[in-house]
């Protein structure tokens, strides 16, 4: 369950302590971008210790590594990777290529020490046209693919237009993006809200999202966890449909009947798979039985 | 590992810590905390701890520590001793 991943930058000693409690499903400690080239070995440390002594408990953690044509990625996952992060996120990811020559550095990683291999899992940021283009044959480049996630403001650099609170210009990849990784049986997760103090507007765009089909969405301030998460989070006028679908096929199972309807509509597999999902997402939130 | 230059590590922030290496003779270690009466002798340990990983035998670790914990302290010192140990 990844309503949220929040952006931690790697070599803020602060914000990496406190990773685990600001409400984040997932927390992203950033190598990338967040860190200047000067301090990349700095970050790159810090982090690796992070990982190493403290307990982020009930947070996944996510390492965004640099991107595979810089000369940090390699040393990147050396640090990182046999301290079994939950997930790597890769940058600028264009092909399928790109995941096979990633994913076999973590397996040769995984071997030489030790560790189960595949366990690590991938999600990479698609922030290129080209990336855009070729999300499917990205989202079935390897077993370790999680989800597919789109990064707005290098791909709209990349499409020489102006990135507006709108939306309307990435309307197309968020589409795309989102069909890729479903075909490929996979999560999508949606582009940070860059406005920190437009509540409205993060709102706004993150219920664009979930209508899109999105699972979730990266944040880049601990101020916008809250908001992402109330939207993608069942509501209980949600959860309580999704239950009475599941007692209306007992009942008709009960009464022997070979089609059921629940006010008024006939309740077909699409609902119940709908149904299915919203009382596993309220299971995976709030815990006990639904 | 030789130290051959000067070199810092670690940023002014809240917890976080300044460490400074320069070449020296033996391992001199000097510790500035807000916390130094109830952490210095750990923050020291960790520091030495470090330096004997890396094989140091032969510098003056500085620390200006303000409040950091002790995963940074260590990161920070070992950051500050490869810098220090490579050609600029």
């Amino acid at each position: 369950m990844r309503r949220t991943m929040l952006f931690l930058p790697g070599n803020n000693a602060g914000m990496l302590a406190n990773g685990d409690i600001l409400g984040a499903d997932s927390i992203i400690l950033d190598l990338e971008d967040a860190v200047s080239p000067d301090q990349k070995d700095s970050a790159r440390i810090l982090v690796r210790n992070a990982l190493k002594y403290l307990n982020y408990r009930g947070c996944e953690v996510i390492i965004r590594i640099n991107d595979i044509e810089t000369p940090y990625w390699e040393d990147d996952l050396e640090a990182v990777l046999p301290l079994k992060p939950d997930v790597i996120m890769p940058t600028k990811v264009s092909g399928a290529d790109y995941i096979h020559r990633l994913a076999a550095k973590m397996t040769e990683i995984e071997e030489k020490n030790g560790m189960e291999v595949g366990k690590t899992l991938i999600i990479p940021l698609l922030e290129t046209t080209l990336g855009i283009e070729n999300a499917f044959e990205i989202a079935k480049a390897d077993p370790r693919m999680a989800a597919l996630y789109l990064g707005a403001e290098d791909y709209t650099a990349d499409l020489r237009c102006k990135r507006t609170k709108e939306g309307t210009e990435i309307f197309y990849a968020r589409t795309r993006l989102v069909n890729a990784a479903r075909a490929a049986g996979i999560e999508a997760y949606d582009t940070p809200w860059t406005d920190v103090d437009d509540m409205e507007g993060l709102q706004k765009d993150t219920e664009l999202a979930k209508a899109l089909g999105y699972t979730g969405k990266a944040v880049i301030n601990p101020r916008h966890v809250d908001v992402v998460n109330a939207v993608f989070s069942p509501t209980e006028a949600e959860i309580n449909y999704a239950k009475e679908v599941f007692a209306a096929i007992e009942e008709g199972k009960r009464l022997g009947k070979g089609a059921v309807s629940l006010r008024g509509k006939m309740i077909d597999k699409p609902i119940v798979e709908r149904a299915r999902q919203v009382l596993e997402n309220a299971r995976a939130i709030y815990g006990g039985e639904f | 590992m030789n130290i051959i230059r000067n070199a810092i590590a670690g940023t002014m922030e809240s917890s976080d810590l300044i460490v400074t290496v320069t070449p020296g003779s033996g391992l001199t270690i000097d510790i500035q905390s807000p916390v130094k009466r109830q952490f210095g002798d750990s923050i020291r340990r960790s520091a030495e701890e470090i330096a004997q990983d890396l094989g140091v035998t032969d510098a003056v670790i500085s620390i200006e520590d303000h409040g950091a914990l002790d995963c940074t302290i260590r990161a920070r010192i070992e950051t500050a001793l490869l810098r220090a140990s490579k050609e600029e």
